[in-house]
This record gives C-alpha cells, sequence and structure tokens, in this order.
C-alpha cells in the first residue's frame, strides 16, 4: 500500500531518505536546492533525526563525515558552488570507506554562475572533483519518481559498499512537480562493526584516511580499486529506448535530457527517424559495456550525447564507442535547457539519420 | 619487610611512544587527557577527532575510537559524531593552524551553537608539522621560516575570542612550563571532560605549548619562551562551567 | 620519611631533561646508553635512599616515560597520616 503524493523533485528526495532511516542531515541553504534543506528541518526531527542548518558548505559535509563515522545514515545536499567547497571532505570520506549519500542539484557555472539547470558538474562528481584516485557511486534521475526511487536505494548501496552515493540532479529535476508513489519499502539496515561509538567490549576502531607510510597507503588505494572493480560488475543501470535493428542514431543523455531526449524520439518517429536512448542512470559506473556493444556490434549505428554543458559525458562515450566519427554532440551551457524540437532540428540539419 | 606501591606509570590507554619531538608539549597534554580519561574510567566512552599537524599521528598510539578530521574541521566533525552518539564523550585536538587558521569557522561556529564536546587547543605560535611558519597565534617579532625579518601583526586570542559569545560553558587557558602549571592542567582537562559528561555545554581548553624544533631552543630554554608567550596569553579561566 | 623510587623507560625518554631540573634530590643525570630513536635516555641513581616519591620527574615528563613508586611498609594500612613512621602518608601533591 503506498501513498501518492504531488511533490518537488527536492521535496521526494528528502522524503525518500527520511523513508530510509536517514538519522542525520546537515545542509546550507543554495539554490536551487534549498528545499531539500527545509524540508528537513520541518520533517526529520520529528522522525528522530538529527537536523543541522550549517554555518557553511564545508561545516555541513565534515558534519556528514562525523555522523556517518559514528555509523548514522548521513545526508548532505548543495548545488554546484557547494559541491566545489565540499570536495575535500568528500576525499577523505571515500579514502575512511563511509557510506553516505550527497544530493547535488546542479545549476548553471563555472563560478557564481546562474540557478538554471545544468549538467556541467560530470566532471566534478563522477570524475572526482577531490583529491585522490577515488570514486563515488552517481545516480542521475530524471523524473521526481525516480529521484525518490533511488534516493531511496542509496542508502543500501551506500552502507553495503561503504562508498558514498551521489544523486545528481539539476535545477528543473529540483524544482519540478510531480505526482509520485510513494512506495512503502523496507530499508536494509546492516551491522557497521568499524563505526565508531565508544570502544565498549572491543578493540578501538580508527576512521583514519591517512598513512604516512606509502607501501601502507598503496595497499589502501589497492584495496578501494578492488572495490570499485566489483562495484563496476554489479551496480551498472541504465534504461534503453527504441534501440533495434532500425534504430540509426542513439542518443546517450542523462537526467533532465535523457527526458527530453524521449520526447524527440517520440517526433522523430512521427517524421520516420529511427532514433533511439541509452539514458545512463548509473553515471559511474558507467554503462560502457552496452553502449561498446551497439557500437561494435551495429558499425552503421550513429550516437548523439546531449548534454547540458560544453561536452563532459561525452568522453565517457568516446571511450566507449572508439571511434569519435560516429559521435556528435549538442549542448546547451549556462543554465539553458534544450528543447526536443531544436535538438531534432540539429539531427536532421546534420543529417545524423 | 618492604613493598613497593605504584603511584604513578604509563596510562594503559597510550599504545605506543609519541611521536612528537623531545620535550614537546604535545606529549606532556597527551600524557594527562590519558590519565584523566582513565582516571575518570572513560575509555569505553571516548571518541577523540584529531586536527592535522603534529598531532594527526596521535591515532597511532591511542586506545580509543579515534578519527583524523580535515585540516580546520574537526570541530565540525565532533558535532556530527556528538549529536549522532550523545552519550559519548568526544573531544577534539587541534594546534594553532588547524584551529584558529583554516578552523577558525568551525570554532566559532561550533561554540557558538553550544556543541556538548570539548576542544583541546595547542597553541605554540608556530606551523609544526610543516617546518616552523607563522602562525595565526605567532608573537609579533618573531623569526618563523615565513617571517625571516620577525613577525607582524597581533596575535589572535583564541580564549578571548570566545568569550565574546555567550553559548561556550567553560574557557580556560593553561601552559605547562612547570609542575605547578601541568597540575593545573590537568585540573582543567578533568574540569572539562566533567563539563560535557553533565551536559553543560561547550568546554574549551587552550594550552600554551612549545616547539623546541622550529622555535630553535632545547627543550629547557624553550620553557623560557612559553612564559614570555603568557605576556601576550594570559593564563586565566575565562569562563567556569555553571 | 617517605621513600620512593623511579624507573625510567629506556625506549620512551628522548632527554629533553625536564627531570633532571625538577628532582630536588637532583637523582636524575644524562646517561650513557643510546635507544632505538637515537636518544641518551636519563638514568636515576638513588644510592643513599633519598628519593621521596615527590613525582615531579613524572608529572614533566612529556613521554609519560617515568613509573613512580613509594616504598612503605609491608604491613602499613596507610592510615597514620602525619604520624606515618614507616614511610608512607600524607598528600602526595
Amino acid at each position: 500500500m503506498s501513498e501518492k503524493k504531488f511533490m518537488k523533485g527536492n521535496e521526494a528526495i528528502a522524503e525518500a531518505a527520511i523513508r530510509a532511516g536517514l538519522n542525520f542531515y546537515a545542509g546550507y541553504p543554495i539554490t536551487p536546492a534549498t528545499e531539500i534543506l527545509e524540508y528537513f528541518a520541518v520533517h526529520l526531527p520529528a522522525k528522530g533525526g538529527v537536523f543541522i542548518q550549517a554555518a557553511s558548505e564545508i561545516e555541513a559535509i565534515n558534519m556528514v563525515y562525523g555522523a556517518a563515522a559514528g555509523g548514522a545514515r548521513a545526508m548532505t545536499s548543495s548545488s554546484s558552488p557547494g559541491m566545489s567547497l565540499k570536495m575535500e571532505c568528500i576525499s577523505y570520506i571515500a579514502l575512511a570507506e563511509l557510506p553516505c549519500v550527497i544530493v547535488d542539484i546542479m545549476r548553471g557555472g563555472p563560478g557564481l554562475g546562474d540557478i538554471q539547470p545544468a549538467q556541467s558538474d560530470y566532471f566534478q562528481i563522477v570524475k572526482g572533483g577531490g583529491h585522490g584516485d577515488y570514486r563515488l557511486i552517481v545516480f542521475a534521475p530524471s523524473t521526481v519518481q525516480e529521484a525518490y526511487d533511488l534516493t531511496f536505494e542509496s542508502y543500501s548501496l551506500a552502507d553495503r559498499w561503504r562508498i558514498p552515493v551521489v544523486i545528481l540532479g539539476d535545477g528543473a529535476l529540483g524544482q519540478v512537480k510531480e505526482g509520485i508513489e510513494l512506495r512503502e519499502k523496507s530499508s536494509v539496515l546492516i551491522e557497521k562493526p568499524w563505526a565508531l561509538s565508544g570502544a565498549k567490549g572491543r578493540k578501538s576502531n580508527r576512521i583514519v584516511p591517512f598513512n604516512l607510510e606509502p607501501l601502507e597507503l598503496e595497499k589502501m588505494n589497492l584495496a578501494l580499486q578492488e572495490k570499485y572493480r566489483a562495484i563496476e560488475k554489479s551496480e551498472v543501470c541504465f534504461e534503453e529506448v527504441n534501440i533495434n535493428f532500425e534504430t540509426e542514431l542513439i542518443i546517450v543523455a542523462y537526467g533532465t535530457c535523457g527526458r527530453i531526449a524521449k520526447s524527440v524520439i517520440k517526433m522523430a518517429a512521427e517524421n520516420g527517424l529511427h532514433i533511439g536512448l541509452i539514458r545512463p542512470i548509473t553515471l559511474w559506473p558507467f554503462p560502457c559495456d552496452e553502449i561498446r556493444y551497439w557500437a561494435c556490434n551495429f558499425p552503421n549505428k550513429k550516437f548523439l550525447v546531449v548534454e547540458m554543458s560544453a561536452g563532459q559525458m561525452i568522453e565517457d562515450v568516446r571511450l566507449a564507442v572508439g571511434d569519435d566519427k560516429k559521435i556528435s554532440f549538442y549542448g546547451k551551457m549556462g543554465g539553458v535547457v534544450p528543447t526536443p524540437e531544436e535538438i531534432l532540428e540539429e539531427i536532421e540539419r546534420r543529417v545524423l539519420c | 619487610m618492604l613493598k613497593e606501591e605504584k603511584i604513578l606509570s604509563r596510562p594503559e590507554i597510550l599504545t605506543g611512544k609519541f611521536s612528537f619531538c623531545a620535550g614537546c608539549h604535545h606529549g606532556t597534554i597527551n600524557k594527562l587527557i590519558a590519565e584523566v580519561i582513565e582516571s575518570l574510567n572513560l575509555r569505553e566512552e571516548i571518541i577523540a577527532v584529531i586536527g592535522v599537524g603534529c598531532c594527526a599521528t596521535m591515532y597511532g598510539f591511542w586506545g580509543v575510537d579515534i578519527i583524523n578530521a580535515p585540516h580546520g574541521r574537526a570541530q565540525a566533525v565532533a558535532t556530527g559524531l556528538k549529536r549522532v552518539h550523545p552519550d559519548k564523550i568526544i573531544f577534539t585536538y587541534q594546534g594553532d593552524g588547524d584551529l584558529a587558521g583554516i578552523g577558525m569557522h568551525e570554532a566559532i561556529h561550533t561554540s557558538n551553537r553550544g556543541e556538548n564536546i570539548t576542544t583541546f587547543f595547542v597553541n605554540n605560535g608556530i606551523y609544526g608539522m610543516t617546518g616552523g611558519q607563522r602562525a595565526p597565534t605567532t608573537l609579533p617579532g618573531a623569526k618563523t621560516s615565513t617571517t625571516l625579518s620577525g613577525s607582524e601583526g597581533a596575535p589572535i586570542k583564541m580564549c578571548e575570542l570566545l568569550e565574546t559569545l555567550s553559548a561556550p560553558a567553560y574557557i580556560h587557558r593553561v601552559a605547562l612550563f612547570s609542575p605547578a602549571e601541568i597540575i593545573r592542567a590537568r585540573k582543567a582537562i578533568e574540569k572539562a571532560l566533567y563539563a560535557q559528561m553533565n551536559n553543560k555545554g561547550f568546554s574549551f581548553i587552550e594550552f600554551l605549548s612549545n616547539c623546541p624544533t622550529n622555535w630553535k631552543m632545547t627543550p629547557l630554554e624553550s620553557l623560557e619562551y612559553v612564559k614570555k608567550m603568557t605576556e601576550y596569553f594570559p593564563l586565566k579561566v575565562f569562563r567556569e562551567p555553571q | 620519611m617517605k621513600k620512593g623510587k623511579i624507573e625510567i623507560n629506556f625506549e620512551l625518554c628522548k632527554m629533553c631533561e625536564y627531570c633532571i631540573v625538577q628532582c630536588p634530590m637532583k637523582l636524575i643525570k644524562k646517561g650513557d646508553g643510546q635507544n632505538q630513536g637515537g636518544f641518551f635516555p636519563a638514568e636515576y641513581c638513588d644510592p643513599s635512599g633519598v628519593c621521596n616519591a615527590c613525582k615531579l620527574c613524572g608529572i614533566v615528563c612529556p613521554e609519560s616515560a617515568i613509573e613512580i613508586f613509594k616504598i612503605i611498609s609491608d604491613d602499613c594500612d596507610g592510615n597514620c597520616g602525619d604520624d606515618c613512621k614507616c614511610g608512607k602518608g600524607g598528600d602526595d601533591e
């Protein structure tokens, strides 16, 4: 039995976190993510969780580091400039192998940019804006329902793999209101024997993302890499739309662009054009095997990458496809959202199919 | 027949040799905190949050739950831990760069929120770990590796700064240059941990400390310089826990 | 008269000399042996048995390297206070 509600993306993400057993949230106001902070301020303490409005983005992520080290389910949220501030601590959390969920509702950049939707944080979130060799699991929801579902799942995933999970949305997703089902599920709680809770009846625990002995630090890194290979094998998630033998052009797009691409496909079909979509749902691990499959086995298929950026995910698509001649790009920067009409016009103009 | 009664020994909570230089007051402070924790039977309740600096290697010789925080952020990390484990005793251990430099934001806001944690602030007026650069608490005229002709500008007085906030419960500056001062410092540590155990709010102990290596002095000479520091940093209780 | 003795941990001492300066009976001196850390640890020498377990050395030691003992009669119950005749009693500080 589940509830139906008309909610903003930001609110849905917060509600999902609460229902998944969130213990601790610390955040800072930033457009277009502020509703997440405010939703928690109203609803989280009533559910027994801790809410803190931190005095800075950096303070917020460091509080999450502490809470996660204590074994709690912890979250922070922000938008692009705030994510830049959090990077040092994210690097610490990654080596410390602590689970937590971080929400980035992307906006136009660089700099203070604007407050409209963008996808120009791909590099900093997926490739690691912090220092060192680390990865984060990155989810890219494209609807409010998906934002709710993925946020709900993110805690068990984070706990199981001891890794931060990012919910990478954009201002459109954060602000749009849709009717969604708040599905009743129980979140899987797991034991955390490594957590800091006072060394009662056990050896003391250490959360120390640091070792001055290079061979020891190498070992820690090798362990991380082994974990990342295992995640790549089992946690890839994507959606395919209309990909078959007739498909001439495959759009690769995520989040809001993935949703816009579905409209492009519908409109194109009316014009007799065979266009499909691979929509990565995990940006890391990236569905490179899937893209590579279509590129290698069907050499006549072309790819069009659509992003609200100067082209960031396209680099991963290029790696997967292995042939730049097959790949085109359509992007909008600065917080501008492309329309399905202009994308279709571009496809026709370039005679991509 | 005579027997021997041990009246002072190394706390068992300390599990190895200190990583600090000869004569460094980090060692003295670590020892005092360990003695107090052991005497109050708090080993199983403690979570230590360590800053970046010479103290960052403390995890190697402390047998309590422990975490290393990013530079300047120990008090935010401690806040997260305390809010999810309010019954545990949480302290931060930070040097002058960590707390009064990069961590000044966290220092002000954590104490202003009155978080029920304890901060041990080690002030030796220099950046030790990185080889002796100027700190926010460096005395005027001091020659450091980045102030070769003498440091300019006044040192920041953390106790005085925090005293302007109404929230902190206990603020005390101590030193360690003589047995009497060391005994006073130990009592301050005990008082701070009691304040936390009794939910009094934020407690802050500033230890005037030495850095023989980067001050380019012998340990005994460095004790005289710490006495000089008290001209700028008076030793006193700025606020008593109520 | 109280009597006491100390033991300085050879490997922990870093020869800062704080204890040497603090001992009111001058029972500690620079040692000749070298430890793993490259230091020449302080040595305690009390042939006349004058250490009175004042604990000043232990208080100032930054390495927590000094153990301090009171030497008392094994039938003492510690209740004599200032009238102590066997070597125990009075305040430690």
